[in-house]
């Protein structure tokens, strides 16, 4: 079992993908439940504990936009952890609660230069696309063991 | 550990939330169910949501689609009803995706019974210098 990286984290088509071969997705909702356990955290990934900061820092300096070190704080030790990623390219669909066009493009460089198995597609718009998206993706996981 | 997932039916599906439900009622297991307009979003100790999605998934392998999701459903942080109403954060993201759902079922379906895969079309491209010039050349010359 294989842990994968899906981006956008918060995918549920790749994420359901990745499960039904058996290898492990790594999403984002995972990360947000350790904290939504953790006590005295009222609204979690809005609010963050003394520690985020710190693993955010790791990814992206001082000067960059708060948001980008608060997004990295959970996304890098996901990058830290994957052993594979698949990736959506294309704006529309990380426009949503991922919506930080930084963050996507730090989270990709990371994915990019971690050197593991990287499948970069984009969502498909017609049947015949969406032939080739599973069959690509299935190829890549079953090549994966 | 607890775990959440959500669980969505295509819109091709003829497994509607209320089967779900009452498929895992069946079960017998510890599992809390929340019929949506979309699913189910079910939540209990890790194994026993492991094992009931396996079950679920066979109801209609290539429409039902699962999710995992960091809150409990009814949790006052993310529950419109405590709220006051509007769309719950990462609702557009699965709406995106909704969209394209039909299309991966097919996919599925394709994958499941073998079929070939539809070569990729090449993208229209602009004929280089070279290739023009000799278009050129054989059409005036």
């Amino acid at each position: 079992m294989v842990k994968v990286m899906v981006y956008p984290p918060t995918s549920m088509i790749l994420a359901d993908l990745v499960e039904r071969t058996g290898h492990e997705a790594l999403v984002v909702s995972k990360e947000v439940r350790k904290k939504v356990n953790t006590p005295g955290l009222d609204s979690p990934p809005l609010n963050m504990n003394p520690e985020d900061p710190k693993k955010g820092l790791k990814y992206a300096a001082v000067d960059v936009p708060s948001g980008v070190r608060g997004r990295m704080s959970l996304l890098g030790p996901m990058v830290e952890e994957a052993e594979a990623a698949i990736v959506i390219k294309g704006d529309s669909c990380t426009f949503g609660c991922t919506g930080c066009a930084r963050t996507n493009e730090l989270t990709r460089f990371l994915l990019k230069t971690k050197r593991i198995p990287l499948l970069e597609l984009e969502f498909p718009e017609d049947e015949f696309q969406a032939k080739q998206f599973v069959h690509k993706i299935r190829e890549f996981l079953e090549g994966l063991n | 550990m607890r775990s959440t997932k959500y669980v969505v039916t295509g819109q091709d599906s003829e497994v509607l939330p209320s089967d779900i439900a009452l498929k895992i009622y069946e079960l017998g297991r510890e599992i809390n169910v929340k019929e949506t307009c979309f699913g189910v979003i079910i939540d209990g100790e890790e194994e026993d949501v492991e094992a009931t999605v396996t079950e679920i998934r066979a109801m209609d392998p290539s429409n039902i689609f699962i999710k995992d999701r960091g809150f409990p459903p009814g949790d006052p942080r993310r529950c419109r009803g405590h709220r006051g109403g509007g769309a719950r954060p990462g609702f557009y993201m699965m709406e995106h995706e909704s969209e394209i759902l039909p299309l991966i079922s097919r996919g599925l379906e394709a994958e499941a019974r073998g079929e070939a895969v539809p070569p990729e079309i090449k993208a229209k491209k602009r004929p280089s210098l070279e290739e023009l010039e000799a278009m050129i050349n054989e059409e005036f010359s």
